[in-house]
């Protein structure tokens, strides 16, 4: 137990002196562990007054807020997901950057599977609809003139 | 006078494009040879035109005219000449002058060395052309017109926004527009194509070499962009998945399926309607992109624009383009008759597969680019769709592209053998997995897909290889074979196998970058020390220094690596008193190999240090190289003989071509 201690007061202390991984320097958890969770966290959630920037990513001020709301959640025993869905109630679906599956997102998250099996149904049907058909044309046998030509062209080939 | 010269220019312009709308079409209908020829001269003399009229604007720019509305909005006596150059299209009005410069000379293009195509053909593409031309005159001249005059002249400018201010943007829109305004003549193609309700090979000859320009100029021009915004916006990343960005890759990919299926189409007389509804989304793509990055839909660096009554007559543009050439499709298409039978394993099954996860990626970045604008405007319900959706649907779906790339590439025409294509890829297959086991070796199990990652670039790189050792019969050992062979091969084959192997390059870039990438965000006194992936970064102090038009505070740090030092970095803030004072961030790069480290500037502390982020990017630069040579492909393989337009081709020479 003690050498438990004395070990995260060395980490402490370690970070205290060189800060890692933070995304302004005094926003920075002590934990490591809670910090990359943290970071996680924000880069999924969206910094509203931006455009398609993630609060981790954005330096606008609303930005710092709801970095600093993240981790004091953490910093109070908030899982990872009652952080987000804190974030949410308090905010909207807006605030994700991925939003949820549900009926109003079904389309959005469905879209690329069904569009690849309506792409293969597609495909598959036009196999279909030619190979029951006539299979080829019916080719039209050269004419005397023509064949001239192509041995023509064939003997020239050959002196190539 | 300059202003009103040019405005005048495009009024004639418009008048020549409402001429050329409409005669080629009659003469191509009645077969009046005098009619149809009537658009060669004025698509000529329409790009003289607008050249003329975007000279003027040039010329007000360079001038410092402030008299001219647009110039006093984006310029300034102060900035540096290339940036007066560059604002001219830094802006709303500018850039869709731009935008019909470009229309108008891809029209004067095939004007101009259309010579070998049919008559009526070529006619109904240079009036297709002017209906696209003649509609974003009169956007520009109803709703966005850059000479208008001021009624008192100011006497200084208000700038060009600061972060346009760059040597990047110089060169992101014009590569850019030539992408999408390129794709306009494939577009025309196909409507012209419809019209005449007949469609050969020949028509995908002719088709593809304006393909691939506009593909490689978009290629380079994305990837442009996306290094400009990973070094000017300052937070290292380099793609955001942001509704502009998706805008300019839409049309990328459906471009991509559109090269590859034109090639079955040219070599194989199949795939000819699907070809001609891509062509048709490619450019419709292309409009969308415009729209929403014009209409000011979404807001952000790049909309310059937000006024209604642009959004609403570019949106009458789209609707008009798209909805009529997709009701011309419905009604003509079922008329083109299709031909080449191919097995299910065959290099044209190869390409539908190619055509099929391109056509799925495209359409999920629609979907998820517009799904939030649509369900607000349904049920008002806001939601975000941001990179973390991207990053989930689109990537599954480019891992069996890339993973059928090598096998397509060595499969033949008509009837294939994925076994024998199988044994040929084993050497390919032995380097990915001996890439994906050194990975895993040395990274553990602490990233996931990095080594599957590593292992799908080295196939995709290898298979690309072993296409090429094969034509050129590197086994032979006869130098002299292989000579001859490398010689003989055509272009278009190096170019497919450079153009693959590149992909290889970029997924190699962007897994290295995003896996092995470190980060350190600290505050630093002077003569304090950072350290990131054995490299040692001393703050030695600021700098102030006064640039043209504006103030600049820099960090100077020397970098040593062991000890030694190897270079200096120098992030910058800039600050422009002509635009109230409005900063940006200078971030500083240090290239080692193709690995850089990336040192912007935070804020100042009240204590004296200062706030820094600082990136190591291992290998980041083979993401942008690959891009390019991506595009180096492309060139290659438009200079092959067989798609260089109007070349006079001798009958025997061309059934002496390969058939690849």
């Amino acid at each position: 137990m003690a050498c438990t201690v004395r070990f995260l007061l060395v980490l402490l202390a370690l970070i205290s002196a060189t800060p890692l991984h933070a995304v302004q320097v005094d926003e920075i958890l002590p934990d490591p562990v809670l910090e990359a969770r943290a970071r996680a966290i924000s880069h999924d959630l969206r910094c509203m007054v931006c455009q398609n920037q993630s609060i981790d990513d954005s330096e606008a001020p609303l930005a710092r807020d709801l970095r600093l709301l993240v981790r004091e959640r953490l910093k109070a025993g908030d899982s990872d997901t009652e952080v987000v869905d804190f974030m949410v109630a308090r905010y909207g679906e807006f605030v994700l950057l991925k939003p949820r599956v549900s009926w109003h997102t079904a389309i959005l998250w469905g879209a690329p599977l069904a569009i690849l099996i309506a792409g293969l149904f597609a495909i598959g049907f036009s196999v279909l609809r030619r190979s029951s058909g006539s299979p080829l044309p019916e080719v039209a046998k050269l004419s005397e003139g023509e064949r001239l030509k192509l041995d023509a062209i064939e003997q020239s080939q050959q002196g190539l | 006078m300059i202003a009103e010269l040019g405005h005048y220019a495009l009024v004639l312009a418009l008048a020549l494009a409402l001429i050329q709308s409409i005669s080629p079409v009659l003469g191509a209908h009645k077969g009046d040879v005098a009619l149809m020829k009537l658009a060669d001269s004025t698509a000529l003399a329409q790009f003289g035109f607008v050249a003329l009229s975007f000279a003027a604007l040039t010329a007000c720019y360079v001038m410092s005219d402030f008299s001219v509305a647009n110039v006093f909005e984006n310029s300034h006596t102060q900035m540096p000449l290339i940036y007066k150059f560059t604002s001219v299209w830094g802006n709303h009005e500018g850039s869709m002058l731009l935008w019909v410069l470009i229309l108008s000379l891809f029209g004067a293009l095939v004007a101009a060395f259309g010579a070998n195509l049919p008559a009526t053909l070529k006619a109904n593409v240079l009036a297709v052309q002017s209906w696209i031309a003649a509609a974003f005159y009169l956007f520009i001249l109803f709703t966005s017109n850059p000479f208008r005059r001021l009624a008192e002249v100011p006497v200084e400018g208000r700038d060009l926004n600061p972060i346009l201010q760059d040597f990047g943007l110089a060169v992101h829109p014009p590569m850019l527009y030539l992408g999408y305004v390129g794709f306009s003549i494939a577009f025309s193609f196909a409507v012209a194509a419809l019209i005449e309700g007949r469609i050969d090979a020949a028509w995908a000859r002719w088709v593809r070499p304006w393909t691939l320009l506009a593909w490689m100029c978009l290629t380079v021009g994305i990837a442009m962009g996306s290094y400009w915004a990973y070094y000017e916006l300052g937070w290292g990343g380099w793609w955001f998945w942001d509704p502009v960005e998706n805008a300019s890759l839409m049309p990328w990919l459906a471009g991509t399926a559109l090269l590859h299926s034109a090639v079955v189409m040219e070599k194989r007389n199949a795939l000819k309607v699907w070809t001609i509804l891509l062509a048709i989304l490619t450019f419709s793509l292309s409009l969308i992109g415009t729209f929403l990055v014009r209409s000011g839909v979404l807001t952000s660096v790049h909309t310059f624009s937000n006024d209604p009554a642009r959004g609403l007559f570019i949106l009458i543009i789209l609707m008009v383009f798209i909805g009529g050439s997709l009701a011309l499709f419905a009604w003509r298409a079922p008329l083109l008759k299709q031909g080449g039978l191919f097995a299910p394993i065959s290099r044209e099954s190869a390409l539908v597969f190619n055509n099929l996860f391109l056509a799925t990626a495209c359409a999920t970045v629609f979907v998820g680019t517009l799904y939030p604008l649509v369900l607000e405007a349904l049920t008002g319900d806001k939601i975000s769709v941001g990179a973390p959706f991207f990053n989930l649907t689109f990537g599954p779906l480019f891992v069996p592209l890339l993973i059928a790339v090598p096998f397509g590439q060595l499969l033949a025409w008509k009837r294939g053998d994925l076994y024998g294509v199988a044994q040929r890829l084993l050497a390919a297959c032995a380097v990915a997995m001996v890439g994906l086991a050194a990975t895993f070796a040395f990274e553990g199990t602490q990233a996931v897909f990095a080594p599957f990652g590593i292992g799908l670039a080295l196939f995709v790189m290898a298979g690309a290889v072993t296409d090429i050792t094969e034509r050129t019969d590197l086994r032979s050992l006869s130098l002299a074979t292989i000579g001859r062979r490398a010689a003989g091969m055509p272009r278009s084959a190096w170019g497919t196998a450079v153009a693959h192997f590149a992909l290889g390059i970029t997924l190699l870039g962007i897994v290295c970058a995003s896996t092995w990438g470190s980060e350190r965000i600290v505050a630093l006194k002077p003569s304090q020390t950072v350290s990131i992936s054995g490299y040692d970064l001393s703050f030695d102090g600021m700098v102030r220094r006064d640039g043209s038009n504006y103030r600049e505070t820099a960090a100077h740090f020397t970098v040593r690596k062991a000890g030694s030092v190897i270079g200096v970095m120098e992030p910058s803030k800039r600050t422009f008193p002509s635009r109230d004072g409005m900063s940006t961030t200078e971030a500083a790069l240090l290239t080692r190999g193709v690995s850089q480290l990336y040192l912007s500037l935070g804020d100042n502390n009240a204590d004296g240090s200062i706030a820094v982020r600082l990136y190591h990017k291992p290998l980041v630069l083979l993401i942008w190289l690959g891009a390019l040579v991506m595009a180096l492909g492309g060139a290659l393989s438009l200079s092959d003989r067989r798609l260089r337009i109007g070349a006079p081709k001798p009958a025997a020479r061309i059934l002496a071509q390969p058939a690849e």
